[in-house]
């Protein structure tokens, strides 16, 4: 099972060392696609597009999502049933519904005041939109477990609102916030449906990659998902002993407290 | 006062970005171009049924291999010791990281006419296999790219099973297959649901693996509401129609799928 996997990623790996062009022969081993890959204009831009839509979307979505999780928990039941029903309505419809409802959106507003040309903006609108609930969905667990108490301690101690909130809530829901944040930023790096549908004439990664496969894929793609799949590791990786670390961490603090 | 504050941008962001955009796709599956009420476009769309029961069975293909393939992967790495558990259960969910059209263009490269399966075979002196452009391409992409969406979910109710109630069967003298069958089955149908779910909506509504595996020969849902959208039959309005019907297939699926888990877990409860 972890062979079929594998199997194709490896291959991908393997083949960025090809010297020929053949996707399905070994003819030796070269770095040409590396070099080659970082003097393509198209491709980096492509690049540079996608990790400017995923910055913005991941930033934009992590400030609104963790202020409405904050509204949505103090809200009652009603009101609350409502605005979790809505958030979860993009998540549950599939994923070209959501697209080309984005897509109407902006033909329609384009249409009728001449703004929001299909682009960038809109990318960073759409992505935005899409990431929001699994903001909110992690944030959530998080600020159902803290104590507001002291927080309105901190008030009557003399704190501000925004220092009391920066001090105690965030630092509560801090790991709930970063969880919420990488998943913005790897969802939208990964996103294909929804930005070939709202991107205009605009490039990013998934889309040259798709547009790239219709034609004859060139050894340079893999040398990009090699460098892409190693990225990925490495933050895994971080993440993985920063979770030990925690863990440990709390073992300690608890066995202090038991004693 | 301050709650209203902080939800107010989201409450404003969802009106503009999810319920208007939402609302457009019904505006415009209602309409014809002078902007009169129409039934037309839906009516138009059984132009389409066969597309939609390709899409629905290929579909519930790859969701039952998924399935299959998953529950017995799912259950083995439960068994494991904890430390095993956590390095595979890393392992298996790596490749999901990958992006989706890079490993499915790495499987062309596999399966082509010319590509390494059939120089492996070939070399043996078997006859060439023609895989691409098939509808097994199709279930094959989907099945690689979507399995994992299967067995995490089972994998995490399988490992929250109460072992005190394997043990307590297994003291009334229950053998492994009634246990399997009346305890650790039943208990994990909800990791099921939820991972037929997320294999099952995007398997119906995705056009990448019929576009790069399938050849475009066996068009989708997807595929279709493409074509009106930024292919050759633009025609959004038929396009939103289309989506239409995909969205109300998807919800009376989950609803279907929901209901039953709600009576199995009814079930349980009087059954314990």
């Amino acid at each position: 099972m972890l062979i079929f996997l594998y199997l194709p990623i490896a291959i991908l790996i393997i083949f960025s060392f090809n010297s020929s062009k053949s996707r399905a022969l070994w003819s030796g081993f070269t770095l040409d696609w590396y070099k080659m890959l970082f003097s393509d204009k198209e491709i980096l831009e492509a690049i540079q597009n996608t990790l400017i839509v995923a910055s913005v979307a991941s930033i934009l979505s992590t400030i609104i999502g963790t202020a409405a999780a904050i509204g949505i928990l103090k809200l009652k039941k009603w009101p609350q049933k409502i605005v979790m029903g809505i958030t979860n309505l993009p998540m549950v419809n599939p994923e070209i519904v959501t697209a080309i409802s984005f897509m109407l959106l902006f033909m329609f507003v384009q249409k009728t005041t001449g703004l929001l040309e299909q682009g960038i903006f809109t990318l960073i609108l759409s992505h935005t939109t899409f990431c929001l609930p699994y903001v909110i969905l992690s944030v959530l667990p998080r600020l159902k477990q803290i104590n507001f108490n002291t927080y309105e301690a901190a008030l009557d101690l003399g704190c501000t609102p925004l220092m009391a909130f920066w001090e105690i809530i965030l630092r509560d829901i801090g790991p709930g916030v970063i969880t919420g944040a990488l998943m913005a930023f790897t969802l939208s790096i990964d996103d294909f449906v929804v930005s070939y549908f709202t991107s205009g004439a605009t490039q990013t990664l998934s889309i040259s990659i798709y547009s790239m496969s219709r034609r004859s894929i060139s050894p340079e793609i893999n040398a990009l998902s090699t460098i892409l799949f190693s990225l990925i590791l490495i933050l895994l990786l971080i993440v993985n002993s920063r979770e030990g670390k925690e863990k440990k961490e709390k073992k300690q603090i608890n066995k202090s407290s038991s004693m | 006062m301050k709650k209203r504050i902080v939800l107010s941008p989201y409450l404003m962001w969802s009106v503009f970005f999810i319920i208007s955009p939402l609302s457009l796709i019904f505006l415009f599956a209602f309409t014809n171009v002078d902007g009169n009420f129409t039934v037309s476009n839906l009516k138009n769309v059984f132009i389409y049924s066969d597309v939609f029961l390709a899409s629905v069975w290929l579909g519930i293909i790859s969701t039952a291999i998924c399935l299959f393939a998953g529950y017995p992967l799912a259950y083995c790495v439960s068994r494991t010791k904890p430390r095993i558990q956590k390095i595979l259960i890393t392992l298996i969910a790596m490749p999901m990281w990958m992006n989706l059209l890079l490993k499915t263009y790495a499987w062309v490269t596999i399966l082509e006419d010319n590509g390494l399966i059939n120089k492996l075979i070939s070399f043996f002196g078997i006859e060439r296999l023609t895989m691409m452009n098939t509808p097994g391409a199709v279930i094959f992409g989907m099945v690689y790219s979507f399995v994992t969406y299967m067995i995490l979910p089972i994998y995490s109710v399988l490992i929250k099973t109460d072992k005190n109630i394997i043990e307590a069967a297994q003291d009334l003298g229950a053998n492994q297959r009634e246990i399997f069958f009346k305890i650790t089955l039943p208990l994990s149908v909800p990791g099921i649901i939820s991972g037929i779910s997320m294999v099952f909506i995007p398997s119906v509504s995705t056009f990448v693996f019929s576009r790069m595996l399938g050849g475009g020969t066996n068009l989708l849902i997807a595929d279709i509401i493409d074509m009106q959208f930024l292919g050759s039959a633009y025609n959004p309005r038929l396009g939103s129609a289309i989506s239409l019907v995909l969205m109300a297939l998807v919800f009376i699926f989950m609803g279907i799928i929901n209901s039953f888990d709600e009576n199995k877990a009814e079930k349980t409860m009087i059954a314990l």
